[in-house]
């Protein structure tokens, strides 16, 4: 059964599983910051930005990244195109 | 000549790690090693490092007694069996931990100081009164965690309270660790755990049914000099007194270690 389950679509290891669940966890508990206020955060970010210079609002992704015991919040903002009008 | 004792505090967050045991086991290890040692139960209400050491019977006086003065801090003080060089400050069994502030706790240490070379405290569960208490004095912290979800989240919020508290890096202890449950990738990896939370290693112990069979008979299980596990303890004793001790493959050091070995130390000025 284990290898039929392995065969189509393979079962991630459990270990693997507990690592990637705990290094989000970690993540947003040492920043004090709940998983759902990142995407307000974003929404804020891209809503200041945009008053300046357009975005590409889709693209827009931010992360909280780790370094040893440090965090940096780190976002790529992709800016869309000037559209320069064309003049007579 | 003066000694200046070290305060080491073993803490962990979640309950049932292996904390006490690890106490007792690290305790009775620095002694067999030469080293005077006083280990000081934190656990107001549940103590338990008097079993696991098996001194239960010998306990006339505890911590309260001490700190509301009905007995002197040697009266507390109880010689173990085996090694005439340990002793232990039980924990009050019918009071809570606000019997005991961290003020109590500093003084309590800064007395034995002088005289010994390690004081090592067995912190309770939470990041409560009891483990304020726990940690108030130490010079140095040592968490014991389990590769384990759980686990490995609340030290990871220790390890975090403890930098915010100026008690310099936490030192860590994986204990019951099953290398074939994590050889079929069914537990996480020493270097899993080292990797997430980024502190300096000092003991990897395996999971271990004698360790049960050792705190039934009362006699810490690093005092077997022939069982794996407490050679695991008694070089988590030897790193802590200064020792380059290499970790055993069997334990999942060794090649592990090979891979990890940019991760033991935190970054310089994180």
């Amino acid at each position: 059964m284990r290898n039929f389950t392995n065969l189509f679509g393979g079962k991630k290891k459990s270990a693997t599983m507990a690592k990637e669940r705990l290094r989000l966890v970690l993540i947003h508990d040492r920043a004090s910051l709940p998983p759902g206020v990142m995407d307000q955060l974003r929404d804020e970010l891209i809503e200041v930005i945009s008053r300046h210079i357009e975005v590409d609002r889709d693209a827009v992704r931010i992360e909280i990244v780790q370094d040893g015991r440090n965090q940096h919040l780190q976002a790529e903002i992709p800016i869309k195109p000037a559209r320069v009008p064309l003049t007579d | 000549m003066a000694k200046t004792a070290r305060v080491i505090t073993i803490t962990s967050g979640k309950g049932g790690v292996g904390k006490t045991t690890a106490t007792a086991n690290i305790s009775a290890a620095l002694a067999a090693l030469g080293n005077k040692v006083v280990c000081i139960d934190a656990d107001i209400g549940l103590r338990n490092l008097d079993v696991v050491l098996g001194l239960e019977n010998r306990i006339v006086y505890d911590l309260v007694d001490v700190v509301e003065g009905r007995c002197k801090l040697r009266q507390a003080m109880i010689r173990d069996k085996r090694l005439e060089d340990l002793y232990l400050i039980p924990a009050a069994q019918t009071r809570d931990k606000n019997a005991v502030s961290p003020k109590d706790m500093i003084r309590i240490c800064d007395e034995l100081r002088k005289e010994y070379d390690f004081i090592i405290i067995d912190s309770p569960a939470g990041i409560e009164r009891g483990f304020k208490n726990a940690i108030a004095p130490a010079d140095e912290i040592v968490i014991v965690t389990n590769p384990e979800v759980s686990a490995v989240r609340d030290a990871d919020r220790i390890i975090g309270i403890v930098e915010a508290d100026q008690k310099g890096p936490a030192k860590l202890v994986i204990n019951r660790i099953n290398m074939e449950m994590v050889e079929r990738g069914d537990m996480l990896a020493v270097a899993d755990v080292l990797e997430l939370l980024a502190v300096e290693l000092i003991g990897i112990v395996p999971e271990d049914q004698a360790v049960l069979v050792s705190t039934n008979r009362g006699a810490p299980i690093a005092l077997e000099p022939k069982s794996k596990t407490g050679q695991a303890f008694r070089d988590v004793a030897r790193r802590l007194a200064g020792e380059e001790v290499a970790f055993s493959t069997a334990n999942g050091g060794g090649n592990f270690f090979g891979r990890i070995s940019k991760l033991i130390r935190p970054k310089a000025g994180s």
